[in-house]
């Protein structure tokens, strides 16, 4: 049994089509062919799913997609604009922020709500934020130089 | 793991709510961030979820000689409520909860009907002598939040029951409260959380993550926490969680008596 949902993803008005069970991330990767958005740990632990709704960070495993009716989703492919990278994603390059990349796409969207709150963040307030997101290749260090540095520019 | 097959409603009020919530096996969806996690494990099986997360219950508001706190209002709101004299330790307790991603979703009401006993807000609010507003079909009742948890993951709440406030009593002038904790470094669930009011009063501790459910401790904070029944788990012993009780009492007490005129 499954029902229409209407959302707003990265800007565009989409239709998913889910069941009550369906998870926000599911419907994203599977429905919407939104690969970008991961799926690492599946316990609401890791934030490699995370994504912004209506602006916020939260992580996709732990939401239906029931419950983003008529809300704005902003996934990692949504962030760069008319071919530019966002700020975040250039910094994430310029100050080596990833090694794999797996935890990348959540990670950014963790820091493009700290920046939304706080446009030049302490590296204490930095790493709070990123409690959140787990990266298995601790690279942890080049991520908080990365958001800091975005912080400056955007 | 995919959760079990279930319907989602959404209620448009409270009553229609608590109507939808007389299915059997039905469950109230809020944020979501205790309940998804049990579904995906198949803990939690609801027939129907039934959210309420879009209903009016959320905000912060001094009336009438007390906090009263909209259960939807979520941990992030709590964190950034700038509170009344003497009430730091909600906002202290807020921030530290989780992580930004469930604090922008996860709720203070959702929260306390999850009665996990290592909860951190739950201690805070015993401190501070919080009491639920709770609505059935049949009406409103009052209850004192200590008379609320039964056991871990049990409440007194019926299954067609909704928390509709949280009412804190405004500590009297000159009185300071504080939360203190040891987390589990992976879970970040408190090993042991410690909240504490100091007012002309006199002073409250209550715990959480030691026992069945979270408790006030009853006369000297460290002569009953010698005495209390503390449990032991894989992660830490009986023994450690007691002596990290009084480590993590003190650290309330102290920030609690510094933030007081006493």
């Amino acid at each position: 049994m499954s029902d229409t949902v209407s959302v707003v993803v990265n800007g565009e008005p989409r239709s998913l089509e889910v069941e009550g069970r369906t998870l926000l991330v599911h419907a994203l990767r599977d429905g919407l062919g939104l690969t970008g958005t991961h799926i690492g740990c599946d316990t609401s632990q890791c934030g490699a799913c995370t994504v912004l709704l209506d602006g916020r960070a939260v992580k996709s495993c732990t939401v239906l997609a029931h419950q983003a009716e008529d809300r704005e989703i902003t996934t990692i492919e949504g962030l760069a604009a008319n071919g530019e990278l966002h700020p975040l994603q250039r910094a994430f390059v310029e100050h080596h922020g990833l090694q794999c990349g797996f935890c990348t796409p959540g990670v950014i969207l963790t820091a493009a709500d700290l920046l939304s709150r706080d446009a030049s963040p302490s590296d204490e307030t930095i790493r709070h934020a990123l409690r959140g997101n787990l990266c298995r290749c601790t690279g942890y260090q080049g991520i908080v130089e990365s958001i800091r540095a975005a912080g400056g520019t955007s | 793991m995919i959760a079990a097959a279930t319907r989602y409603q959404r209620a448009s009020d409270v009553d229609h709510a608590l109507e939808l919530l007389g299915e059997p096996d039905a469950k109230a969806i809020a944020g979501g961030q205790s309940l998804i996690p049990v579904m995906k494990l198949r803990i939690a099986r609801p027939s129907v979820v039934v959210d309420i997360s879009r209903l009016e219950l959320c905000g912060v508001e001094e009336r009438e000689g007390a906090l009263h706190i909209g259960p939807l209002t979520t941990w992030a709101e709590l964190a950034a409520t700038d509170p009344p004299a003497g009430l730091d330790a909600i906002p202290e307790c807020a921030r530290e909860i989780g992580d930004v991603q469930v604090r922008n979703l996860g709720t203070i009401g959702g929260s306390i009907v999850h009665a996990d006993p290592a909860s951190d807000m739950p201690a805070v609010l015993l401190a501070l002598g919080a009491s639920l507003e709770i609505r059935s079909t049949d009406g409103s009742r009052d209850v004192a939040l200590a008379d609320v948890f039964l056991g871990p993951f049990t409440t007194a709440l019926g299954g067609q029951e909704l928390v509709t406030d949280v009412v804190v009593p405004l500590p009297a002038p000159g009185s300071g409260s504080a939360y203190a904790s040891v987390e589990h470094p992976a879970s970040g669930f408190a090993l042991v959380g410690a909240a504490a009011l100091v007012g002309p009063a006199g002073e409250t501790v209550a715990l959480t993550g030691v026992a069945a459910t979270p408790f006030v401790l009853d006369g000297d904070p460290q002569n009953a926490i010698a005495a209390a029944e503390i449990f032991g788990d894989r992660f830490a012993s009986e023994e450690y969680r007691r002596d990290l009780a009084s480590v993590v009492a003190e650290r309330a007490l102290a920030s609690a008596r510094e933030r007081s005129d006493a």
